[in-house]
């Protein structure tokens, strides 16, 4: 290293700017972060604050207008004739229903989920464990429509599920549930039912993986220590699991109820012809013409998970997403 | 001549925090040199002022003479050996110990050349071709230096170098670096908290505390001669004296310090001297601390292994010679 | 958690969580029946016959390529548009902390956290108020949105494991600002905005409820599906859409998995 050693006396020790446009940006950069940092979240914010809030005003901004009967054109003055529309009895009697539907997918989803989730969290290891979180995510971002589809397949009259009850002897069964008022209907694909059904298969992802997250963060000592002290499972589950789940599935639920509220193409193809918000909302703006009063109709479901969000982060709920 | 590293009423300060206030330092090109200090006492900030990585708030910063405030990290002739190493997990070693010569533009033949008389040099022949990952920490640990010397920088700077690896290790470490330092003639700082590395290391040690650079000195003015009580007792394990007990012995009212290894233990009865009761005694193989308290002052003392020792409570008279007493600069 | 060795698993927990499974994955494998039915006229099982010439029929259906064409062209700037805005976005609220910085990442998760026909509803708003056209670029502004937040989480938990001396080592070398991010950022970044990419595209190319507020007459395949699912023309063909449909998305799913495996997961919940 005879020569590097003479290169070395004759270096100096602060070494000249590069010259150029990217020696002057780089030193800039370095010398005003809060420089670079503006530059980095210009386009993101810009983008998401005008396409998006923007957007999300202009909605808000629609429902205080109102259409004109007569012409069918939309009449910009602030008015607040279109929220008097949204409180008939027939849209009381829509939101009403799409809670309720909310409130029976969400409760369903997490009884269904509870077993997977604990499994996946507590038992499965290495490459099961890794097997599991793939089985659970592929149906997640399977399609959407094709999910859906696949539901009209089975619960078609003519379908899977008539041929497994036929086969099973239980015919009667359905028939009998789906003699039933309000849950039944002349096939499953047209009846409540189905609607639930499919929600719950829709959904069941979303509410499996923060189950699964805040279940893993339960130390396994804990379980073994309410046995140890004598008690029985069921009251290991009810006093000990459940309470130290609950964070995950609180936010669980926003998902499943979040998206049951403003789902409007499962109705539509698995269910009755009575509306959910959705689809209020998605006939008003399209064949009726009506933008403001789907936009007030949009509005309900962002002030029901508003509240819901709301007592969600009073439980803690967003730590485990 | 110019200091390698010249401090002038530097300052940094991070909202009401002063990390480091108002720091004088001169370091001399080709030593040896500790910061020495407790967590958060500035020595770590010091160290990236010189690197660049932050900038100070007040005062002046040079570099072999030439002003450093404003020039990036990468326009110093300085580098780093990160305390976590921070080598590039995506590329392999030889690539990593090539970076800084790629980023200035050379070829890739020359460069690799450099890379691996660079591994050579901190005995990893051979090992290019392996990722960081597949390497002990130790190992890591060398390719870092590796990394940083083959720039041939002015000045080579060592956060906490050793401060991952385990005791063994380290010691062996200690040693190739001093001599690796003789051997290149580099400036090289180097931050700790282990004063018994900074002594064993290093030319000169600078000790921190609270931001302000307590003392400067060789280890054995910084061991022998404590100009602080923070001093005294964070270099070594030196006994505090206050000042009413120095002024008896010295006639000065100062505060004093006075090492272990000063106090001869003797049985109560014979001469004068300070009277104290051993609270207890620590057996370290080659000799045995022991506690002392002499009317309300603790006081330690070290004898060799094999000395008779004292019961537990037995009443002893301690004495030492008046020249071992060393007064401190710091006012009463 | 790690307390279970001496635990067998209890058979009802086994029973259950395995009748989860099927209940996730059967209907989907339902449908690689159905693509080789011989029925045309319902959805009868079992199938009466098996037969590949559904395949051929597709094939040669204009209707459906023009929508698979528009749907993976969407997709692909969609995708482009927000690996730019979400890794910029990411790298912001990654690398310092900022005022704003929790309002900034809710910013980007909102178009997912609430429901997509709000969404789609506030776009089809605001292209009523300022009177734009439906068109190829009013899809694209719908997706881009929602899709930045899946690149922004993949983004986010790979910075988040990148250590930040590592920057600091590479400034420490001589490498500038633009020579560190070519040659340390974008490397330790690339394989977690590739998968992120992916989940992006695979969300755009199924995204149906946004869709149909913003496209106008334009159909992309999911609002082709859509149209044969409540006006069927030729059930066997949709059959065979939607078998395509799933393998098609499961690929760049399970490639995203596979390039972010260790260590950060994909965003089950960026979804």
């Amino acid at each position: 290293m005879s020569t590097a050693a003479n290169q070395y006396r004759a270096a100096p020790a602060i070494l000249p700017a590069a010259s150029g446009i990217r020696g002057v940006l780089s030193d800039a950069f370095w010398r005003k972060p809060k420089l670079l940092l503006f530059l980095m979240l210009l386009p993101p914010v810009l983008w998401l604050g005008v396409v998006y809030i923007g957007s999300l005003f202009a909605l808000l901004l629609q429902s205080f207008f109102s259409i004109d009967e007569y012409s069918g054109l939309i009449k910009r003055e602030f008015t607040l004739k279109t929220y008097g529309d949204l409180l008939q009895a027939a849209n009381l009697d829509i939101i009403l229903r799409t809670v309720t539907m909310a409130a029976a997918v969400t409760l369903a989803s997490i009884v269904v989920a509870f077993p997977i989730a604990y499994y996946a969290a507590r038992y499965a290891r290495g490459r099961w464990k890794a097997l599991f979180y793939l089985a659970v995510m592929l149906p997640l971002w399977s399609s959407y429509l094709v999910k859906v589809y696949a539901w009209k397949l089975i619960l078609a009259k003519e379908g899977i599920l008539t041929w497994l009850f036929s086969k099973l002897n239980l015919l009667w069964l359905l028939d009998g549930w789906l003699s039933l008022p309000i849950v039944g209907g002349n096939s499953l694909s047209v009846s409540f039912t189905g609607t639930f059904i499919v929600f719950v298969y829709v959904w069941l992802p979303f509410m499996i993986l923060p189950m699964q997250a805040a279940l893993e963060r339960v130390p396994g000592n804990l379980i073994e220590a309410s046995s140890d002290l004598g008690a029985s499972p069921r009251q290991t589950f009810w006093n000990v699991l459940l309470p130290l789940a609950l964070p995950g599935i609180v936010a669980g639920s926003i998902f499943t109820f979040s998206l049951t509220l403003g789902d409007y193409i499962i109705p539509q193809i698995i269910g009755t012809s009575r509306l959910f918000i959705g689809q209020a909302v998605y006939s008003q703006q399209g064949t009726a013409g009506n933008i403001p009063l789907a936009a007030a109709f949009a509005v309900v479901p962002i002030v029901i998970m508003g509240l819901y969000l709301w007592m969600a982060k009073r439980m803690g709920a967003f730590d485990a997403l | 001549m110019t200091s390698a590293v010249s401090f002038q009423k530097v300052s940094r300060h991070f909202g009401t925090v002063r990390a480091v206030d108002a720091v004088d330092l001169d370091i001399v090109p080709g030593e040896f040199f500790a910061m020495l200090g407790p967590s958060g006492s500035g020595k770590t900030t010091c160290l990236r002022l010189i690197a660049g990585f932050e900038q100070p708030t007040a005062g002046s910063i040079s570099i072999f003479g030439e002003r450093a405030e404003g020039v990036p990290p990468y326009r110093r002739n300085v580098n780093t050996v990160f305390q976590d190493y921070a080598l590039f997990p995506h590329l392999n070693i030889l690539d990593n110990v090539a970076y800084g010569l790629m980023v200035k533009g050379v070829g890739k033949a020359e460069r690799h050349k450099a890379a691996e008389d660079a591994l050579a040099l901190v005995r990893l022949p051979g090992y290019g071709e392996r990722r960081p990952g597949q390497l002990s920490g130790g190992q890591r640990q060398r390719v870092a230096l590796a990394r940083a010397l083959v720039n041939q920088p002015k000045v080579l700077l060592l956060d906490e170098p050793l401060g991952a690896l385990d005791l063994k290790l380290r010691e062996n470490m200690q040693e190739e670096l001093k001599s690796l330092q003789k051997a290149l003639g580099i400036t090289f700082i180097f931050v700790t908290h282990d004063q018994g590395e900074a002594l064993s290391m290093a030319d000169r040690v600078a000790v921190f505390n609270d931001g302000k650079i307590m003392q400067v000195g060789t280890p054995q003015d910084i061991y022998e001669r404590p100009a602080t009580r923070f001093v005294a007792d964070f270099v070594g394990s030196s006994n505090v004296l206050p000042p009413d007990f120095v002024q008896r012995y010295s006639g000065q009212r100062r505060w004093g310090s006075l090492r272990p290894e000063a106090i001869r233990v003797g049985k109560a009865t014979r001469g004068d001297g300070v009277s104290a009761r051993l609270v207890s005694a620590n057996y370290l193989g080659a000799t045995t601390r022991l506690a002392l308290d002499a009317d309300g002052l603790r006081l330690h003392a070290v004898v060799p292994a094999g000395t008779k020792l004292p019961e537990e409570g037995e009443a002893l008279v301690l004495t030492f010679n008046r020249d071992q007493l060393h007064l401190m600069d710091e006012p009463a | 958690m790690r307390s279970d060795r001496n635990q067998k698993t209890p058979l009802g927990l086994k029973i259950a969580a395995g009748l989860g499974l099927i209940f996730l994955h059967a209907p989907i494998l339902l449908i690689f029946v159905y693509a080789f039915t011989t029925e045309e006229k319902s959805y009868q099982w079992p199938p009466p016959g098996l037969t590949t010439q559904w395949f051929a029929v597709t094939w040669n259906r204009p209707d459906v390529w023009e929508a698979l064409s528009l749907s993976v062209r969407v997709a692909a700037i969609s995708t482009a548009i927000a690996v730019v805005l979400g890794t910029l976005c990411a790298a912001a609220v990654s690398r310092s902390k900022f005022f704003g910085r929790e309002t900034v990442s809710l910013l980007v998760i909102l178009p997912i956290a609430l429901p997509g026909i709000i969404t789609g509803i506030a776009l089809r708003s605001a292209f009523a108020l300022t009177d734009i056209p439906f068109s190829f670029w009013t899809i694209i502004l719908g997706h881009a949105t929602f899709c930045v937040v899946v690149v922004y989480n993949n983004a986010v938990a790979r910075f988040r494991r990148t250590s930040g001396s590592m920057i600091e080592a590479s400034m420490d070398l001589g490498a500038d600002g633009f020579q560190t991010f070519r040659y340390v950022v974008l490397p330790n970044i690339a394989t977690a905005l590739l998968a992120g990419g992916m989940l992006a595209f695979a969300l755009s190319f199924d995204e149906v409820i946004v869709t149909t507020f913003t496209a106008g007459q334009q159909q992309t395949l999911p609002i082709w599906m859509l149209e044969e699912l409540i006006r069927p023309r030729q059930r066997p063909v949709t059959n065979v859409v939607a078998m395509v449909v799933v393998l098609v998305t499961l690929l760049p799913i399970l490639l995203a998995y596979y390039l972010t495996r260790d260590g950060d997961q994909i965003a089950g919940s960026g979804k």
